[in-house]
């Protein structure tokens, strides 16, 4: 019950950047031992939206989003944003395993970025964040203590404290239970306002209530489609008509390519 | 306070059990000497007793520092150069079945009768658990953990994100597989130090076990035995308490008991 969603204040986050850069992916090449995952794959994620990425398991989602963040080394892509500028330091990643370090505290884990590059850690920053995300008072717990969607939570303060203008996110919240889930996608719309963020997911209602784009990918090697322009600001009710409707559509099309 | 309760219960069933074997086996004292001639002997010769083991637990302690030390030092250069990595890997692979106790001859040959035959012999038994498990931890960081590092330190130089990922992620992370190895150290030390000592030595618990074997001091000799296994246990406890409270995060995978 300590999961309950804390009181989100009506102005908009600090430090949300409205001018937040787009991204534009050209060519990306991925192959694993002769067989190429996608190739000649463009994308296109527009300043300060959110764009979701949907498909079956195994088509290379997760390694497109690792693409965009140089991760891949065997891959091949010209990565740039939208006023051509390299995307060097812009990026923060979030994934599916919080990727919390268990040795250290809640706070610690939230400075880790300041630690890793030798700045002077803001810890007052970090503290007003957990406070956002309603881990204010599990500051000096370790990890393993908080619950799994209080993790996530964690790693959410984490992603914002290094305050970049661009986020990618592989699957964050694919392992939590359905009414956590749905809380903590309500915190990361109305947090990550402003930014450019890419969403990898494999489930619709997740895509349609946070993105304001929605692609497909599917195929050997994949191909990506415009799939899903729902209207109105994320985060969107779930219990929406026509998000309903849109769901329907999705998981057809998600069938079809399955 | 449990546990203290099952160690008792622990050390006194096992002396009921050695007196159970001596009353059975109606074996001669010379032979099987019962624990109370055993604990007779150690309290009228713990001068003796002591001094030995003094000297044995010197060596001890000091071939597992050296043996840590290398073997830490060794498993860190070996994960940072690929080329050490390539070569030397196959060596830590081949290296437990290399019987290094028929070395210990040669020790004493060229390190003579004193400490440093058996801090040598200790050091080299630690030497390759300790690096086979650190560099096995190395090698085991969590790679999403690496995937964070490496997206917070984009646009630092190459070194030195390399060195805040090794410091930061890659070292703590590995530090519950140095301490695994760090456990079998703990344990093996106290044999690296006596098989020096049985090969050539005028001082230590091995040397006193085998020169009361000689005079048939069987008491004497079993009180020998007795003190370095408590020695050899203590450090175990000793290590393994000592890691535990280093590393809090790392849980039991078993539950704690309710009481």
């Amino acid at each position: 019950m300590s999961d309950r969603p804390p009181l989100i204040p009506a102005e908009p986050p600090r430090d949300a950047g409205p001018d937040a850069p787009g991204v534009r992916l050209r060519g990306a090449r991925l192959a694993y031992g002769g067989r190429a995952l996608f190739d000649g794959l463009d994308l296109d994620l527009v300043g300060g939206q959110i764009t979701g990425l949907l498909g079956p398991s195994g088509v290379g989602k997760s390694s497109l989003l690792r693409m965009i963040a140089r991760l891949e080394p065997d891959g091949a892509a010209e990565v740039r944003t939208d006023d051509d500028a390299a995307l060097t330091g812009q990026i923060a990643l979030m994934e599916q395993s919080d990727q919390l370090l268990p040795w250290l505290s809640v706070l610690d884990n939230v400075l880790l970025g300041a630690r890793l590059r030798g700045e002077r850690p803001d810890r007052a920053r970090a503290q007003a964040l957990l406070d956002r995300v309603g881990l204010g008072d599990r500051a000096t717990d370790r990890p393993a203590s908080l619950s799994g969607g209080m993790r996530q939570r964690a790693a959410l303060a984490r992603t914002l404290m290094e305050d970049r203008p661009i986020v990618l996110m592989d699957e964050p919240f694919s392992s939590l239970d359905a009414l956590t889930r749905l809380r903590l996608q309500e915190l990361a719309a109305e947090l990550l306002a402003g930014r450019t963020v890419l969403v990898v997911t494999h489930d619709p209602m997740e895509a349609l209530r946070l993105a304001h784009r929605v692609f497909i990918m599917r195929g050997s090697p994949a191909r990506l489609a415009l799939a899903a322009e729902p209207p109105g600001l994320p985060p969107r009710r779930a219990d929406d008509a026509d998000l309903a409707r849109q769901y329907g559509e999705l998981l057809r099309r998600l069938e079809a390519s399955a | 306070m449990m546990s203290a309760v099952r160690i008792a219960v622990t050390v006194a069933g096992l002396l009921a059990l050695w007196q159970a074997l001596v009353w059975f086996s109606d074996l001669p004292p010379y032979i099987l000497p019962p624990p109370s001639l055993v604990l007779t002997r150690l309290a009228s010769d713990l001068a003796l007793v002591a001094r030995h083991a003094g000297i044995t637990l010197i060596e001890i302690v000091l071939g597992l520092s050296l043996g840590t030390a290398l073997g830490a030092s060794a498993a860190l250069a070996i994960s940072a150069t690929p080329a050490l990595r390539r070569w030397l890997f196959p060596v830590l692979v081949i290296a437990p079945s290399i019987p290094f106790f028929a070395l210990a001859p040669l020790l004493v040959l060229w390190l003579g009768y004193g400490l440093a035959s058996k801090v040598a012999m200790a050091a080299i038994i630690i030497f390759f658990p300790v690096t086979a498990a650190f560099l096995d931890g190395l090698r085991r960081t969590d790679p999403s953990w690496l995937r964070l590092a490496r997206v917070m330190t984009d646009g630092s130089s190459k070194p030195r994100a390399d060195w805040a990922e090794l410091r930061h992620v890659r070292l703590p992370a590995a530090l519950p597989a140095l301490g695994s190895g760090l456990r079998v150290a703990a344990a093996v030390a106290p044999i690296g130090a006596v098989v020096g000592e049985w090969v050539g030595s005028s001082a230590g618990l091995g040397y006193l076990m085998l020169h009361a074997n000689g005079r048939m001091q069987i008491d004497l000799l079993f009180a020998a035995l007795l003190t370095l296994s408590v020695i050899g246990v203590t450090l175990f406890f000793v290590v393994d308490r000592g890691l535990r409270a280093a590393m809090p995060w790392q849980a039991d995978s078993l539950p704690e008991e309710r009481t």
